[in-house]
């Protein structure tokens, strides 16, 4: 493992979206990132530092992504950089309350046969929901180390970056634990297999994870691994790639249906791993979000519940700002005359004081004591109703909505901050 | 066991069905696979949303809404 030119250990920071991983990253790094409850929210990664037994770590928030195999434009992003940058260490942070289908990128990543680590994240969570996880028999499937966190106030965030030490320092062990396909996506990884081992030395990837993906034949992944080696393995495997098709051919079988063998057999796999490492000590666990829910977006209360929140949230936010703002107002223009004294006493010509006083400095005090106490308030509130979980379920009340004008629920987010601003 | 196919666009409100078959193509397909809708998954209808066109699935331990678009190719068993 070669580390940074700067001798910083790099660690990419991935996992489904909406399991807490930028509370993650702000907790490890103490940076205040606002975090989001919106997939693709993180679309520019980003980057933030810690030192941890005077060691030095880079660590970067990737995008949330539900997989490496399936991806939308934004996730993507994410996938070229799980897959192809070289990092040191890569951890999947996966929410405790969905460890079922948090597992399907964990095994997916796992293939990669790079130093993870699992954070099972929003523990505390999963306690209320008497959800019991054996995260040492989760280990034992995983062949990595698990590291259970609730990064909202801490917990665990010690125990996280001790671990990410143990790996690095090769004090922890990862297995690699290889995924058993059926015969037929082994018989035809092998034949792939063999091309790269006669063609190509010296390549960075894992070579069984590499044939995995191009008997995949995902044009927008080969895209990104051409970029990544910098020439067309395509061309070079060309001979094998048809000695594919032939043994596709042969054996009645589709690259459609051979996709839908490996997804389906990482799928059962998690299902599998779950049986056996989570157990349910309520299984009744969510009846009680279920009965919200059915409120929340029933036919009859489902909109009038949601315009009496929002409208509530703006009520606050226009009516509570109003305090603020004229305090602020009152505040910056008092130092504003107290300003224009002094320029006047220290006898400053007329247009530099209309320049930095009347101009500028009014300006500024007048944007700031409008906008700020409306944001101070409007923000927090947001947050709230996203920590509740509420937003997904406007969402889901006016999809229908916004499909119409051709975009999605998850726009009237940006729309209410849009009211907001303007 | 007789089969009984259906689109899940048919599968009423808190009734379960038993995933068959999915018959759409290229990366919707591994999506909605990617997503757990893979044969012999069970799935519950747990409400519609109030403009009607979206549904809510219990699949895997997760709540999913799908829009019709995508549940009418999806072939369940009930």
């Amino acid at each position: 493992m070669s580390n940074n030119l700067d001798d910083y250990i790099s660690i990419a920071l991935a996992g489904n979206p909406n399991v807490g991983k930028s509370t993650i990253f702000n907790s490890l790094t103490g940076l205040k990132q606002h975090t989001g409850n919106w997939t693709g929210k993180t679309i520019s990664s980003a980057v933030g530092y810690y030192n941890h037994n005077g060691k030095k770590y880079k660590i970067v928030d990737v995008p949330g992504t539900y997989s490496l195999l399936s991806n939308s434009k934004d996730e993507e992003v994410a996938r070229d950089y799980i897959c192809f940058e070289d990092n040191d260490i890569i951890v999947v942070v996966v929410d405790a309350t969905a460890i079922e289908r948090n597992l399907n990128l964990v095994l997916q990543i796992l293939e990669l046969n790079k130093k993870v680590i699992i954070c099972v994240n929003l523990i505390d969570e999963a306690e209320k929901k008497k959800i019991i996880i054996d995260l040492d028999e989760l280990s034992l499937y995983l062949g990595v180390p698990v590291v259970a966190t609730n990064a909202r106030n801490k917990y665990g965030i010690k125990d996280l970056k001790d671990t990410i030490e143990s790996v690095i320092t090769n004090e922890r062990k990862i297995f690699h634990i290889k995924h058993n396909y059926d015969s037929d996506i082994l018989k035809a990884v092998s034949i792939i297999e063999s091309g790269i081992k006669n063609k190509i030395n010296n390549i960075n990837i894992d070579i069984h994870w590499l044939a995995l993906r191009l008997i995949d034949k995902n044009s927008s992944f080969n895209n990104s691994l051409n970029n990544y080696l910098g020439y067309d393995i395509i061309k070079l495997l060309d001979k094998e790639l048809s000695e594919l098709e032939e043994f596709l051919k042969d054996n009645n079988l589709t690259y459609e249906s051979m996709r839908d063998k490996i997804v389906t057999s990482i799928v059962s796999r998690s299902e599998e791993i779950y049986n056996s490492c989570v157990c349910l000590g309520d299984c009744c666990y969510d009846r009680k979000d279920r009965k919200i829910d059915k409120i929340l977006t029933s036919k009859r209360f489902g909109i009038p519940i949601m315009l009496l929140f929002l409208g509530l949230i703006f009520w606050i936010t226009i009516f509570g700002a109003n305090f603020p703002s004229e305090l602020l107002s009152k505040g910056l223009f008092f130092i504003e005359d107290k300003l224009s004294e002094l320029f006047i006493n220290i006898g400053i010509n007329d247009i530099v004081k209309g320049i930095f006083i009347d101009g500028i400095y009014r300006t500024v005090a007048w944007i700031v004591s409008v906008m700020l106490p409306p944001m101070a308030i409007f923000f927090p509130l947001f947050t709230l109703l996203e920590d509740l979980g509420y937003l997904p379920r406007i969402a889901f009340n006016l999809d229908t909505l916004f499909k119409k004008s051709g975009t999605h629920g998850k726009q009237s987010l940006s729309m209410c901050m849009g009211y907001i601003i303007l | 066991m007789a089969d009984n196919l259906i689109s899940l666009d048919n599968l009423k409100i808190g009734e379960t069905g038993v995933v068959s078959k999915i018959l759409m193509s290229g990366i919707d397909r591994r999506r909605i696979f990617d997503l757990g809708f893979t044969p012999n998954t069970k799935i519950e209808a747990l409400h519609k949303s109030p403009c009607g066109d979206l549904v809510a699935y219990f699949i895997r331990g997760v709540v999913i809404a799908l829009r019709k678009d995508d549940t009418k190719n999806i072939i369940i068993n009930i």
